[in-house]
């Protein structure tokens, strides 16, 4: 059981008209594994991710998640997105919701939960994303850092077994960067499968298992950080991260 | 008589073009109440019927079948592209035919729709064509991403457009909706046309009969007109305030 992967990516392809933006990918990620997939801008990062809860379709191929193929047109999407929770770069939090009904909407409108033990739990979830006297701020009221922490905990309050990050500190300044990152990091610490599109490449080095370095829609190159950063052998790989690190 | 009423009835003998009848003659007088509360019950009533239809068409708008999509931008070029009094005329002499009808009594013949019935009908479905563009504009100021996220957490079409996206373009629409139903409630003097007992319908009954009282009549149906479109605006204005988002859009 435990060596069947969580999300299962075989050989996706995807265009949006005539642009090719994933040729072939590849990838698997087990239960409780954290993989970050970096890259140039327009590579196809976002759309792989934004491709495994099928907020995007695929052209050909394949992607499991567990067991569940996301691109069967009888698929149902409920259940994938109750085991697949996402975070944006724009937050995108319900600008008329406080945090707190924030993230108590989906399980009490979705899951139809009881509200009592939804409240109970967004005030655990706001605790562990320290976030204790914001529960009633409005979004427009926060911080970016703040709204991404409120969308962590929107996303986790579905109970998911696997999150999916996209790129959530591109739009935030340097300072508040770190109180997201700490974030994720206990998040994956906990044991969450985490699979990360990012820019952050001291925080891909110090979270990841995995990374995966994506370039005009093939993966280049992937390995444990420990090798990845020291020895790619990839020229692309080599030169996009002397341009990072 | 009172000193109110014999104070209009002096008026009257003594400037005989200033004849506010309905202020000394009880008969009169019923006649604007019933027309008030007929032109109050006609609005409200068109007010939150023309809502209901905006809603339900925008949502329609979004629809995947193309047909439904296409009814609902053919009902709109309808009621939006033809006039008012035309469609109230067309609604009551024209369908008003082909409508059943009932008897009461066994003598008479009543059809089913009544004139106010059909002037609801007609006014509601024309206020709700220009509701549905005002909504529709209200839902594409909503960002595609914030849909998406509601999208991701789980959410079916219709959970998205009732907890997410109307809240929010409600919010955006409400000054378009404020003008249009200002509008709406204006536009009730129309269902005058197929004898709708409306304040309209009633001051004009009054000035037929009684000549004298025609510049009072104006006056009345000017200040009333003032004082309850100011009434929808300043309720309007208040849900506005009421409803505005901390940190949101200002």
């Amino acid at each position: 059981m435990s060596e069947q992967p969580l999300v299962s990516i075989r050989n996706v392809h995807k265009s949006f008209g005539s642009l090719e933006v994933l040729k072939g990918v590849s990838l698997d990620v087990k239960k409780g594994e954290v993989i970050c997939i970096i890259g140039p801008s327009g590579s196809g990062k976002s759309t792989l991710i934004r491709c495994i809860n099928a907020l995007n379709t695929i052209d050909s191929g394949s992607i499991k998640v567990e067991g569940m193929e996301v691109h069967d047109p009888n698929l149902d999407k409920l259940e994938l997105r109750k085991k697949v929770g996402m975070v944006f770069q724009q937050y995108n939090l319900f600008p008329h919701k406080t945090a707190l009904e924030n993230i108590m909407m989906a399980p009490l409108k979705v899951l139809k939960q009881p509200k009592d033990e939804v409240e109970e739990r967004a005030r655990q979830l706001i605790k562990r994303v320290n976030l204790e006297g914001k529960e009633n701020g409005y979004p427009g009221e926060l911080s970016g850092g703040q709204q991404q922490r409120v969308a962590i905990a929107r996303s986790l309050a579905m109970n998911p077994d696997v999150m999916l990050f996209d790129e959530v500190t591109a739009a935030l300044d340097p300072e508040t960067v770190k109180e997201v990152l700490t974030t994720i990091k206990d998040l994956a610490e906990g044991g969450m499968t985490c699979i990360l599109v990012t820019h952050e490449m001291g925080f891909a080095r110090e979270i990841a298992d995995h990374i995966y370095f994506t370039d005009r829609g093939v993966i280049v190159e992937h390995g444990p950080p420990s090798t990845f950063f020291s020895q790619a052998k990839d020229p692309r790989t080599r030169e996009f991260l002397s341009q990072i690190l | 008589m009172n000193a109110f009423q014999q104070y209009f009835f002096d008026l009257a003998q003594e400037y005989p073009k200033w004849n506010f009848i309905f202020f000394y003659d009880p008969v009169q007088a019923d006649r604007v109440l019933s027309g008030l509360w007929m032109t109050v019950k006609l609005s409200v009533v068109c007010v939150i019927l023309s809502v209901l239809i905006g809603l339900i068409g925008a949502w329609l708008q979004g629809a995947k079948s193309q047909l439904l999509r296409s009814f609902v931008q053919g009902y709109i070029q309808f009621f939006r592209n033809t006039p008012p009094l035309i469609q109230l005329l067309f609604f009551y002499f024209a369908l008003g035919q082909f409508t059943p009808t009932y008897s009461p009594d066994g003598w008479l013949e009543v059809p089913i729709i009544s004139n106010v019935g059909w002037a609801i009908i007609s006014l509601s479905f024309f206020a709700g064509a220009f509701n549905v563009e005002i909504f529709r504009a209200g839902i594409e100021a909503i960002p595609e991403s914030t849909q998406e996220a509601a999208e991701a957490l789980g959410m079916s079409r219709s959970q998205n457009f009732v907890y997410v996206v109307l809240p929010l373009a409600f919010r955006v629409s409400l000054p378009a909706l404020n003008n249009n139903l200002v509008n709406l409630v204006k536009t009730t003097t129309q269902a005058l046309a197929i004898a709708v007992p409306e304040l309209l319908y009633q001051m004009v009954s009054i000035y037929n009969d009684y000549s004298t009282a025609q510049n009072a009549c104006m006056v009345i149906l000017f200040i009333v007109y003032i004082l309850l479109v100011g009434v929808l605006v300043l309720a309007m204005n208040s849900w506005e305030r009421a409803t505005r988002i901390p940190g949101y859009g200002h």
